[in-house]
């Protein structure tokens, strides 16, 4: 692919310069309802996070577990459509223009919209790239090749089934990062082990320089520092929308936000 | 752009696609087990002792051929065509899902899983699903969701006693979508062990290919069971079958879709009326394509994509999608699909039973409801025949309910 210049490709230079791990957090767009949502949101840059990954809300995700299952079906209750997670960005990108903004979900939301007009749609919002669980490179041509030519990094999933011989294929039109599923199985389920994964991410680097990103099964700063510490960084999600879900404060979800964020960091 | 159709017989294409439908949405986790299954049902599809297999079990366990019945007395009350039943109700465990179910676990066996996953509605694939495992000593797990598990109890019980651990879906709205989502996740984390044996001709490629051909014994036996009662090479002039998922129709439709005489008729549950009141199940009539569960297909869903529940008096027609193949079919025109509501179904089911004895399940009770628009309305010796895929047992409760009948004894 020919390089992108987007916020993602800045931000993980700027990480490489500053010899620093990515820290990746992901909210529901819109749970527990827009505002508290975009609170969160807006609080997650001085909280550490490198890179944020915002899911927008479907009725059937079939790659989530039970927390984040509530986590969409709150926000749908509270009236989520994809247009509102795009006024999400648009919010936050008055004040933010640095953070990179990856879309976390599934196709129909985005097949439903029109493939052509979501992605001016979420280039012209401030998005950056985009993870779509149900699409893997057998359907490249539904979204993945036209988000690169408009100029979105297509982030894709490798997984512990995914072996040698799929490998290139799955990472030939990626861009951005490569996300790296820790575990086989859905989202906040399984732990993630720091020794088992360690192989696999030195596996798939040796296919790719795009960065490694780890997530599924971290939940605590310790297994964010040791899985970052094997890889280019990681992913929390279940662990920060469990709290959200809890009805915390915002700012208590942003103090356990930052202690993963540092369990990160230190690695 | 369809006029350059051929045959309607050769799909899908190596994407696994029917036109703009099918296709393998699908998890990367899940992507590398859907190929090997693709391989392996390629290989098994042209292997005679596969086939060998199946026919012994189809004979002997199931009672295949299923009888192609002509119904004289709803004929006659009809006043126009000639009504067959493909009499597939009456298979051991009471519906076509075992016709499916047999050929999936075959081929799970000879790729050495040792557990099976499905998913339920009304509980009849639940129970073919269990009934096969317990034959082979199978670990066998049944997604349902819990409202289903609420009014299908029988069922319930029926899959228990057969030895399969039934998990009531809670996720979601606890219905047949959310059961078959909760499946998924059960097969993405445990994928070396695990085989999914989906109930209906939807899903992944292979999957919607590999159930109708498993389904077009169906078909197969009505053509030559129709030359046997008609005469050398007569075909039917209509074929009518339900559609949920769609698998007892395309088991129906499939071995007619390259006979331009045969009309086929597809017909969707109407539930309380298709309007944009959405209390239906007619994801062709009244839904838009979209991709859910692993496949392109029509489904009923809202502006914004999100998911929009199905409504119907059958548990068993409650799928917010259909088959790709049935959307293709839809959209070159190839079969017709109608939509029949839930008292045009109680109706049928009734007619069923004091004409020609027999209970039928409220499924091919909506194919049997539109049979009686047309038949009347056709020449004597225009020919139709209508699956009857599944007996009534399981529905006497929701029924006795509907007409106001008190089962308390």
């Amino acid at each position: 692919m020919p390089a992108l210049q987007t916020r993602i490709d800045r931000c993980f230079a700027r990480l490489r310069a500053e010899g620093s791990k990515a820290f990746v957090a992901y909210i529901m767009g819109g749970d527990p309802d827009p505002a508290t949502s975009l609170a969160v949101m807006k609080g997650l840059p001085d909280a550490g996070v490198d890179i944020i990954e915002l899911g927008m809300p479907f009725t059937d995700p079939m790659a989530d577990g039970p927390t984040i299952q509530l986590a969409g079906q709150r926000a749908l209750d509270a009236g989520m459509t994809m247009d509102k997670v795009l006024d999400m960005v648009r919010a936050f990108r008055q004040s933010d223009d640095r953070t990179p903004i990856v879309l976390m979900g599934y196709y129909n939301p985005i097949y439903a919209r029109g493939v052509d007009r979501f992605l001016a749609d979420a280039k012209a919002a401030g998005i950056d790239g985009l993870i779509v669980v149900d699409l893997p490179p057998e359907e490249d041509e539904e979204l993945c090749l036209p988000a690169q030519a408009a100029g979105l990094n297509f982030i894709r999933l490798a997984t512990p089934t995914t072996d040698a011989k799929r490998l290139p294929r799955v990472l030939q039109n990626t861009s951005g990062f490569v996300y790296y599923v820790s575990i086989t199985g859905i989202t906040g389920a399984a732990t993630a082990q720091a020794a088992n994964v360690a192989p696999e991410v030195a596996r798939i680097k040796a296919a790719t320089d795009l960065p490694v990103i780890v997530g599924f099964g971290i939940n605590t700063p310790n297994a964010a520092h040791d899985i970052a510490a094997i890889a280019d960084g990681c992913v929390v999600g279940s662990a920060i929308v469990k709290d959200i879900g809890a009805g915390k404060p915002v700012a208590d979800v942003l103090a356990n936000v930052s202690a993963l964020a540092a369990g990160a960091h230190r690695a | 752009m369809d006029d350059g159709i051929n045959s309607y017989m050769t799909g899908p294409d190596e994407q696994g696609r029917f036109g703009l439908f099918g296709g393998r949405f699908v998890s990367e986790t899940l992507m590398p087990l859907i190929l090997e299954l693709e391989q392996r049902y390629e290989f098994a599809k042209t292997d005679p002792s596969f086939w060998a297999e199946m026919d012994d079990l189809w004979k002997h366990y199931v009672g295949r051929p299923s009888p192609l019945y002509f119904a004289p007395r709803l004929t006659e009350h009809l006043g126009g065509a000639k009504v067959y039943f493909k009499r597939d109700e009456l298979n051991h465990t009471g519906a076509h899902k075992i016709n499916n179910v047999l050929g999936q676990i075959i081929l799970a066996r000879r790729m050495g899983k040792t557990r099976i996953i499905a998913e339920t509605g009304a509980g009849q694939h639940g129970v073919a699903t269990a009934t096969v495992c317990a034959k082979f000593g199978l670990e066998c797990v049944v997604y349902m969701g819990a409202h289903d598990v609420e009014r299908q109890a029988p069922n319930v019980f029926r899959m228990r006693l057969l030895g399969a651990k039934v998990v009531p879906v809670t996720s979601g709205r606890g219905t047949l979508k959310d059961a078959m989502n909760d499946a998924l996740r059960d097969w993405v984390t445990n994928v070396r062990d695990t085989f999914y044996c989906i109930g209906t001709v939807a899903g992944p490629h292979p999957y919607p290919a590999m159930v109708r051909d498993f389904q077009s014994i169906i078909g197969k036996e009505v053509r030559w069971q129709l030359e046997e009662q008609e005469g050398k090479g007569r075909l039917p002039d209509t074929v009518v079958a339900a559609i949920g998922g769609g698998s007892n129709a395309m088991g129906l439709f499939f071995p007619f879709l390259d006979d331009p005489s045969v009309n086929i008729i597809g017909v969707e549950a109407g539930g309380k009326g298709v309007d944009d009141r959405m209390q239906h199940c007619a994801s062709l009539t009244g839904g838009r394509p979209g991709v859910l569960h692993g496949n392109r297909t029509y489904l009923l869903q809202d502006p914004d994509g999100q998911i929009l529940e199905g409504f119907s008096i059958s548990a068993g027609l409650d799928y917010p999608g259909i088959g790709p193949e049935h959307a293709w079919l839809h959209d070159t025109g190839r079969a017709e699909y109608v939509s029949i509501t839930d008292a045009e179904a109680l109706e049928a089911f009734q007619l069923s039973c004091k004409l020609e004895g027999i209970i039928p399940a409220l499924e091919p009770s909506h194919a049997l409801a539109h049979v009686m628009k047309i038949a009347p309305k056709l020449p004597r010796e225009h020919i139709i025949v209508m699956n009857m895929c599944g007996r009534g047992d399981k529905d006497i409760f929701t029924v006795a309910k509907h007409l106001g009948f008190d089962m308390k004894v």
